[in-house]
């Protein structure tokens, strides 16, 4: 037996280990597979299928194309318009969190509580935060602005907190040493490790923001949502093809645009 | 074009040598932002008086919600099981797909051109449509139901996962798979000793995030009607019964917590 054949022997196995996390994935998946049921699949579902796909096939050209406040140009510009906004509310309330959510800032139980409000922000669903917001400013676009806020939220300031860790602190005391007032620490030792980072996490979750935005309309905030449930509920599948036609097209435009911007931020 | 209408700044150092500095774009960049800030303040009717003056009750609706109604939670089990249950399988069945997409979509592994930008079309146009919206259609295709709620998490993961995955794979170094290649393995023998084990940490550990993320989303296909936890939300907002949807929703939190500790040491351990 030659030492590397030893060595390789020597090697810890985790035996009993692994096969407990097999067995218990396994289990999980039996368990999920009751979920599977095809009682309600029927022949009406196939053809479904198949007029969605004729309606993105022959779309609603006047419907894509004209310019009044019901057509999907204007209600494309509007869904950007919510994410836009809802980006910037977002981004301007994480900010404040994150610092108060970083464990090199505050003492470690304020860093801990805030982070716990910030799961809550998190998991509760955008659609109940739609409909609370509803109540304040009453059904329309601006709630989808206030919705789009808040789930955003929870994600900037997680990864903000991750950057604001990772400061290097070394330019900071370096800073100190000749003399630089705390203003002058902030603006030249600060924002410049901060701004890229956040820039690009912001330009992130307003791509995310454009999805999330598009489904709004199902609870009254405005939006491409509200029309394409409508167009799909009374069956007109040529207006359903003709508005997932103009999201598909703006989501992908969107996300090269962000992906651009966000690797010449990343260059520098 | 920015630098021919405000030619750079000539700077003459101490020590003779000339050099260019670049103006500063932030003019540039302020005066857009702000027209498209302007723009979208007007198509969302956005105000700050109506967010200062009503936002209570926002607060207001917290407030109903605390304390929840304890008594709600027996016959809540059963929803949040099965909210479970479909994002898991959609995560699972989601993941597996995604194994065959990610590698028809490596440039590095798959010689055709055409399947390789066939398969990179297919997962970003699966990846725009926004998870409800796969969802209502699915409703549509296989009836209401956690069928539908299933097939819509599970499209949502083949996208995300197998973004990630081919990304992964296209990273890899191919050092090994040509020695293996170049000593008489076949491409499939190479692929499996010399591929797989430098990205199966990353694709389980992807996939196991995008779990978490998708027990978050299966609580809301059931507003379409997909079945779990969102139909109860939305028949109780419907009646206005606030400590029940507190209910939901602490049970929710708690219940995404717990997945998420677990999801986080075990990536953790993978990585």
């Amino acid at each position: 037996m030659t030492t590397i054949e030893r060595q390789l022997l020597a090697t810890p196995r985790h035996r009993l280990y692994r096969t407990t996390v097999a067995a218990i994935v396994v289990l999980l998946m039996i368990w999920s597979l009751t979920a599977v049921s095809f009682k309600d699949v029927n022949e009406s579902g196939w053809n479904i299928a198949v007029r969605i796909l004729t309606g993105i096939a022959h779309p609603d050209l006047d419907l894509l194309f004209n310019v009044s406040a019901q057509s999907v140009p204007y209600l494309l510009l509007q869904t950007v318009a919510i994410a836009f906004m809802g980006t910037i509310v977002g981004a301007v309330a994480s900010v404040p969190l994150a610092f108060l959510a970083a464990s090199n800032i505050v003492p470690k139980p304020a860093a801990w509580l805030t982070r716990l409000l910030l799961i809550a922000i998190r998991t509760i669903p955008a659609l109940v935060y739609g409909l609370m917001f509803i109540r304040v400013s009453g059904p329309g676009p601006f709630a989808g602005v206030l919705t789009v806020g808040i789930t955003s939220v929870g994600m900037l300031t997680k990864l903000y907190v991750d950057a604001i860790e990772e400061l290097d602190a070394r330019v900071l005391e370096s800073m100190t040493s000749i003399g630089c007032t705390t203003f002058e620490k902030v603006r030249f030792g600060i924002i410049p490790q901060l701004a890229s980072v956040f820039l690009s996490v912001t330009i992130y979750r307003f791509d995310m923001n454009m999805r999330e935005a598009s489904i709004l309309g199902l609870v009254g905030a405005g939006g491409i949502g509200a029309p394409l449930i409508f167009a799909m509920n009374s069956y007109k599948w040529n207006q359903v093809g003709s508005i997932l036609i103009g999201l598909i097209v703006l989501i992908l435009l969107i996300e090269w645009i962000s992906n651009k911007l966000r690797a010449r931020l990343v260059q520098g | 074009m920015y630098d021919k209408i405000f030619p750079p700044k000539r700077v003459v150092l101490p020590s003779g040598k000339t050099v260019l500095e670049r103006r500063t774009r932030a003019p540039l960049i302020v005066l857009l932002l702000s027209a498209a800030i302007a723009l979208s303040v007007q198509l969302t009717e956005f105000s700050l008086r109506v967010l200062v003056t009503r936002i209570d009750q926002f607060f207001v609706l917290i407030g109903a919600m605390i304390p929840p109604e304890w008594s709600y939670m027996p016959r809540l089990w059963h929803a949040l099981l099965d909210t479970l249950q479909m994002s898991l399988l959609g995560s699972m069945l989601g993941s597996l797909l995604a194994l065959p997409m990610a590698v028809a979509a490596s440039s590095n592994i798959v010689r055709s051109r055409a399947i390789v930008s066939a398969a990179k079309i297919a997962l970003s146009l699966l990846r725009t449509l926004p998870t409800l919206v796969t969802a209502l259609i699915a409703t549509f295709v296989l009836g209401l139901g956690p069928m539908a709620g299933v097939v819509a998490i599970m499209l949502f993961t083949v996208s995300y996962v197998g973004k990630l995955l081919y990304e992964a794979i296209e990273n890899v170094d191919m050092g090994p798979f040509e020695a293996m290649e170049s000593i008489g393995m076949t491409r499939i023998e190479a692929f499996r000793y010399a591929v797989v084990p430098q990205v199966l940490p990353g694709y389980l550990s992807t996939s196991l995030f995008c779990f978490e993320g998708n027990v978050r989303y299966a609580s809301i296909l059931g507003y379409v009607g997909a079945g779990g936890v969102g139909l109860l939300i939305n028949e109780n907002l419907g009646w206005r019964d606030y400590g029940r949807v507190g209910m939901i929703v602490a049970a929710l939190i708690v219940t995404v917590y717990v997945i998420e500790t677990v999801s986080e040491h075990f990536r953790k351990k993978l990585i």
